[in-house]
This record gives C-alpha cells, structure tokens and sequence, in this order.
C-alpha cells in the first residue's frame, strides 16, 4: 500500500501510462512511413532529415545509449531527457512506437564507412591537433570545449568531418566564445556556459567561473564564434580520416 | 441573528458575475473577469497602486505548484475574492488570492489517447453567473458550480479521437459561451461554438472552413476542405456596439504542404467578425492566404479607438505570427494599415487591400527554405496588451528564422496530418523583445530586448507599467512609456502564460504562472 501511495505521488507516476508491451507493436510498413512523416515534422529539426545528427544526436547508429530497448526509445521519445534539449512528445502511443520503430530503421540503414586509421588518429589528436588543450576524452585534457569521451556515440562520422573543416558551424549554446568589456574599462573573455537578457555566465582559460550584470557591461562580443580552428589547413585528407576514425570510436560514458 | 450575520459575512465570496458586470469590467478593477480583462482585450489594469514610484520594493507574496509538467500558459480569473485558475491537462482550482490555498478542485480524468500536437495544457476558465466553464483537451466544455466545483453539465463540442481538443479560455457573451477548438495538426475541420450557458445546449456554430455549395468553397481544390483544419484555438473580443465576436483561425491543413490545398483555403488564418447571437459571419479578413508555413492568426484580436489619416476609426488591431502588423476597420473589416513588426523575408509588403505580395521561392521545399519568421511566428497565442493611457499598443515578438519542408500529406483519422517539417536555421542566433507601437500605425515607439523568443503575454496598468516573462525565468516590469526596466525576479521556471492584476483587501497583486507554479507579487 505504502509503495503504490508512493508511485502515484512520485515523479515516477508517469510510469502510469507506458504502454503495456515491451517491443513495439506498430513496425508494419505503413506504421514506417507514417513514423517518418512524424520524424520529418517532428524529429528532424534537430536530429536531421536522415538521423545523422545536428543540434541532437546522431539517430543512425545501430545503438543508442539512452535507448538501447524499444521501451526505453519509447520513453526518450514520450518523456524527453531532463536537462537536454530533448523535449517531451505529446502524441498518441501509436504514433510514438511509429516514430520509434523509423529512428530504429536509420540506425539499420547506416551506411557511412569509416576506413581511417584510429591509433594515427589519437596521435594527431594528441599532438599536432592540439586538441586536449580544449576538449577531453575521460579524465584527460581541458575543459573550454565540449567532452569528447563519447563523442562517437552521439555524432555521426560525416557531421565530426564538417566540424573539423568548418569549426564555426553547429557551435554547442553552451560552448560559445565570448569577450566583455567592463563599464570601468577591463576586458574578459572565455566560453559562455549561460546568458539571459540581464546577465551572462562565463568560464576563463583558467577555468575559473563568472557571473556579470549587463548593466556593469559596456560590450558583450558573443554568439558566433568559438574558439576552435578549422582544421582545413592543418590536416591532409588522411589525418583527417585518421581523426574521425578515432573520435568515431570514442564510446565512452555519456 | 448571529448564525445569519455568519452567512452574510461569508457570502460576498462568490457573486453573480453578470454580462453586464464583463461589460463594465473597468469599473471594478480588483476583479478580473474574462481572459483579456476586458471584452476589448487590452489586458489592462486600472489599478495603480503599485506603479513605476514604487514598483522596485514589488515582492513575492504566494506561489502554487501544479502537479503536472505539462506547460503551464493558465491565465487566472478573479471574481470578489476567489481566484479561478486551470491546471494541465484540464483541471479547474479555486484558490484564495490571498493565500494561495485552495477552496475546491475540479480534476478530470483524460483518457490516454487524446491527440493534443504541442502539449496538454489549457489557458483558462470563463465565468458567467454562477459557473465556472472550461474546455477539455478530450473536447468537451464543461460548467462547474462556481462555489464547490461540482459539475453542472459536461457536453461533447467534438470527437477527440479524430484529434479535436479544447485548450482555449472560452469567452463568455450575454448568456453564450463562446469556445474555440484545436487540432490544426490533425486535419480537422475548424469551427467556433456558442452554448447556452445554463444548459449546455450550443446555440450555434461556425465552420471556419466551407462546405460544398457555400460561399468559400472556391478557395480549397477537391476535397481538400474537409481536411481545411482553420482551428480557433485562442480567445477572442467581443464589441457591445457591433455586436460582434473578433476571433482568429489557424493554419490550413496540412501545414506546410499548399500542393494539396490549392487555393486561398478561406477562413483559414483569418479574423473573422461573426454576430454574438446567431454566429453568422459579418466580415472576414484573411491574413496569409494558402499559408505554407504554420502561421496560425489565433493571436488575440485588440480592439482601439483610433485616427487613421485623419479620420477616427472603430478599430481592431492584431500583430500577426506571419510578422505583419494590421488596423482593420473593426465595423466593415476594412484594411487601413499594415507593416511588418518582426524580421520576415516571405513577402515584398501588403497591397492596398492588405494581400501579402508573396516572393518567390518561400514555400517549403524537399531540401528545405530558410524563411524568416520561423514556425513559431513573430508572435504566437500569447497576448499582447494595450495601454489607453499611453496610447500604446505592447507585444512580445519572436525573431527567429526556420528552415521549412514539405513532405506527403495523407489523411488518416486522428494522425498527425502535417505535410512536413521544420528546423531551425544552422548559425542563426533567435532572440526577442517587447515592442510598443503606435496601434493606428504600427510604428515602433520603444523596443526591449529579449535574450530568447519569449513565451508569454504582457499586461499593462495604470501604474505605468508592463508586466512580462522570459524563457530565462525572469518575471519583468517595463516603464510603460519608455520601456526602462524597474523590477525583475527569477522564479526558476520558463514563462509560457499571461499576466493579470487584481486587488484584494486593498492591496494591489500581480500573478503570472512560471514553469509549474503560479506567483504571486505584491508591495511589502
């Protein structure tokens, strides 16, 4: 008694209304095409028209982290992830399993080779890449870009090449350069972490954390930047297959 | 003598609220009687005790949560000392403005498969007499006992599973109830109710989109009508003088496929002006004809005393999610004026009669068409407020772009019926502000900038002020003449509801609903 009392007053009570099954019901063929209309309209803006990642992640993988069952793809779905951009769906059961059972279809059809060489790939990460002074893969490098650790999981291999050739594109909300200028004249810059209309959050080279009022700004330089290089000139065509090889296999937690 | 002194002290708590009373609403600014504050819908406040002097010692007083993570875009009502508020999905509470605990709770079961495309909520209550009414996301209109919740009848507006839903405060004139309905994503057929308020018989309906041999029917190929959607999803105004009903209708459907709808698909994002007593159509004013790109006109109709050229005017005045701002002569739904108030690239202007000139390659393609304003709009069903005042007319604008696709448009039942998609525009930063125009012209006066595209409405009052909300958590007040902010507070939770104002034991108030919670906001 005391543990249903708690289930329906618990955050947990959405549980409630899962569907019954465990596999989804709806993988006729109809059920996909009507669940890639869904994605079109529903999932795309973020996730891309074929799945391979954008402001949300890449959907064609075989596997997903966060819904490695067709139940737990059903809920990332229904319930979106806290504290992600990933938003709650307001459709019928139906409608979510079609959806569900298409994204699993991407990830099916996959078909992006990867042929660099992933060793060569760490090196160059490591060494002429420059890239742990920014980025960091488990408990190594820095932390002014965003953690690389399970890069690999979440991007597809096209969409790490074009960010290593065109740095400024897909740049994370919470990873942009910015610089300020003090009303009494003293200038600061790092990657902004946070930002409303009356006041910015910011973290230094250093590491270290701040909070400003807009009010005390004379000039915010922020949104468009960041502080990544594009990798044009500094990889050859094998470098940079060899470090999207790399990043690729990168499949650590989160 | 003393038991009914008891009964006399106890029974101011709930009056009739007559029609006459929403008429006057003015005059009696403690309360706060219909979605907009008035049948104008200026969401205005005549209250003046906190005011721009005094507005930075403003101070949360009570909040209540909701148990729902539904959006929470409740705009309460207030009538002689009881707070009427609805909770997601489609909950009614009576609370205690004063205290913030509940007199009674109407909570209704939803069955799981209602289709609702952007969430279960619900945007408020209207109140009539001695009834509290509300639509349902399983489309029903409901009348509760004003004092204890009970309900007083519970009728069917339309079939939920063929994706119909009710999110709207429905509008209470004369003894009607006006309610709109949702399901523009689900290829319904729109139309706007009237019921009787004692009875819950509907006394008529409008089908905001033709059917075969009526006047319209031209606009939409085929069969493509009865899939026309032309929902009436946001409250609209009423005028005594005109007699007249002002409501907004929605997208054609599907959204962002035209192939398969060719024609100008009347009433679909439209005013429409529809006589209180019968719900035959006056007037109507199409805004985006063949809409492409989601651009809903359920925005709240304002109606303003006005000069245009030189002339005055009965005017209604609607910024417009396509970016275009419109005067229309609110007796004969003439276009006097029009301009864009937001960033837009779909359209070169307006001709003399207020048709968009359209530019080429806007419409949504397979690989997809940036276009400024983004699904969203430069504004949405929030609401804007007008200020006879300072003669001002406040809205909250979005400026974002999307990019827009079309995709195959076949109807089923109770589907989503869309006929593509958007994203949003890779590099492109949104932002927002609050501008204040000249009603009769639509010229900027003032603008405050917005960190993100907001999600609420703004009130203005007497104290010269204009409440509003970000999607950062601040609630906000501006000076109304100038825009200056005087006063902010962070409630942690985003702002996707209206302000109102309203007074209680002499004290003036100020309640918007944040994330989960209603806050209230008083001088200490």
């Amino acid at each position: 008694m005391v543990q249903w009392l708690m289930l329906l007053f618990s955050p947990q009570a959405q549980v409630l209304d899962l569907p019954a099954v465990n596999h989804n019901p709806y993988t006729a063929e109809a059920d996909l095409q009507q669940g890639r209309k869904l994605y079109g309209s529903r999932c795309a803006g973020c996730h891309g028209p074929s799945g391979n990642g954008g402001k949300g992640a890449n959907l064609a993988v075989p596997s997903l982290p966060r819904a490695q069952t067709d139940l737990g793809l059903y809920k990332v779905i229904r319930y979106g992830i806290a504290e992600t951009e990933m938003p709650p769906a307001n459709m019928t059961q139906r409608e979510i399993w079609q959806i569900a059972g298409y994204v699993r279809r991407l990830g099916a059809s996959s078909t992006e080779v990867v042929d660099g060489d992933a060793d060569r790939g760490r090196q160059i990460f490591a060494g002429k890449g420059g890239c742990l002074q920014c980025h960091a893969v488990g408990t190594e490098g820095g932390v002014m870009g965003p953690s690389l650790t399970g890069i690999g999981r979440r991007r597809s291999p096209g969409f790490l090449r074009s960010k290593l050739l065109d740095s400024a594109a897909n740049i994370a909300d919470d990873f942009r350069a910015v610089e300020v200028t003090t009303r009494d004249g003293r200038t600061m810059s790092g990657i902004r972490v946070n930002e409303d209309t009356w006041s910015i959050q910011f973290r230094d080279s250093a590491g270290m954390l701040h909070s400003l009022w807009k009010q005390d700004l004379s000039a915010i330089d922020a949104v468009r930047r960041t502080p990544m290089p594009s990798y044009r000139d500094v990889l050859d065509g094998r470098d940079l297959a060899d470090v999207v090889a790399y990043l690729s296999g990168l499949r650590g937690a989160n | 003598m003393r038991l009914l002194l008891f009964f006399l002290s106890v029974l101011p708590l709930s009056g009739q609220v007559t029609f006459e009373r929403i008429l006057k609403s003015p005059t009696e600014p403690g309360n706060w009687l219909t979605y907009s504050g008035n049948y104008a819908a200026h969401r205005f406040s005549p209250l003046n005790q906190i005011n721009e002097r005094n507005v930075a010692g403003l101070r949360a007083v009570w909040s209540y949560q909701v148990n729902s993570l539904q959006k929470f875009e409740a705009t309460p009502l207030v009538v002689d000392g009881v707070m009427y508020i609805t909770e997601p999905p489609s909950h009614v509470t009576a609370l205690d403005p004063r205290t913030g605990r509940p007199f009674w709770k109407y909570r209704r079961t939803i069955p799981d498969d209602v289709r609702v495309c952007c969430g279960q909520v619900n945007r408020g209550v209207a109140v009539l007499g001695d009834l509290v009414f509300i639509g349902t996301v399983d489309a029903h209109l409901v009348a509760l006992n004003a004092k204890t919740g009970a309900v007083e009848w519970d009728v069917p507006v339309a079939d939920y599973k063929a994706g119909y839903s009710l999110t709207a405060a429905p509008l209470a004139v004369k003894d009607k109830i006006v309610v709109g309905m949702a399901g523009g994503e689900y290829g319904v057929r729109g139309f706007l109710d009237a019921y009787d308020a004692r009875t819950g018989k509907r006394a008529w309906r409008f089908w905001t989109v033709p059917s075969q041999g009526e006047s319209g029917i031209d606009t939409w190929a085929g069969d493509s009508w009865k899939t026309g959607s032309a929902t009436t999803w946001v409250t609209g105004a009423y005028d005594p003088e005109t007699n007249l009903v002002y409501w907004g209708t929605g997208n054609p459907g599907p959204d962002w496929n035209g192939d398969v709808r060719a024609g100008d698909n009347l009433y679909s994002d439209s005013l429409l002006a529809l006589d209180a007593d019968s719900g035959a159509l006056k007037w109507h004013f199409q805004f985006t004809p063949h809409d492409m790109h989601d651009w809903d006109s359920t925005e709240v109709p304002v109606l303003v005393e006005g000069q245009v050229r030189g002339v005055k005017r009965k005017l209604v005045v609607f910024a417009n999610r396509n970016a275009f701002y419109y005067v229309l002569d609110r007796t004969t739904g003439e276009f006097l004026n029009g301009k864009p108030y937001a960033k837009q690239t779909w359209a070169k202007g307006l001709d003399d009669r207020g048709r968009p000139i359209r530019l080429p390659n806007t419409a949504p393609t397979l690989d997809g068409t940036p276009v400024w304003p983004a699904v969203a709009g430069a504004s949405n069903w929030y609401s804007p407020s007008y200020h006879p005042g300072t003669g001002l007319f406040y809205v909250a604008v979005r400026e974002a772009g999307a990019v827009y696709f079309i995709g195959d448009a076949d109807y089923t039942k109770g589907e989503q019926f869309n006929g593509g998609g958007f994203r949003s525009v890779p590099g492109e930063q949104d932002w927002g502000a609050v501008r204040a125009l000249d009603p009769a012209t639509g010229t900027v006066a003032w603008e405050q900038k917005l960190f993100s595209p907001p999600w609420s409405g703004l009130l203005s009052t007497a104290g010269s002020l204009v409440f509003g909300s970000t999607m950062e958590g601040q609630v906000f007040a501006l000076h109304a003449e100038t825009g200056k902010p005087l006063w902010r507070h962070q409630t942690g939770g985003q702002g996707h509801a209206n302000p109102i104002s309203y007074s209680v034991d002499g004290k003036q108030y100020i309640a918007i609903a944040m994330g989960n919670a209603l806050h209230i906001f008083g001088l200490e």
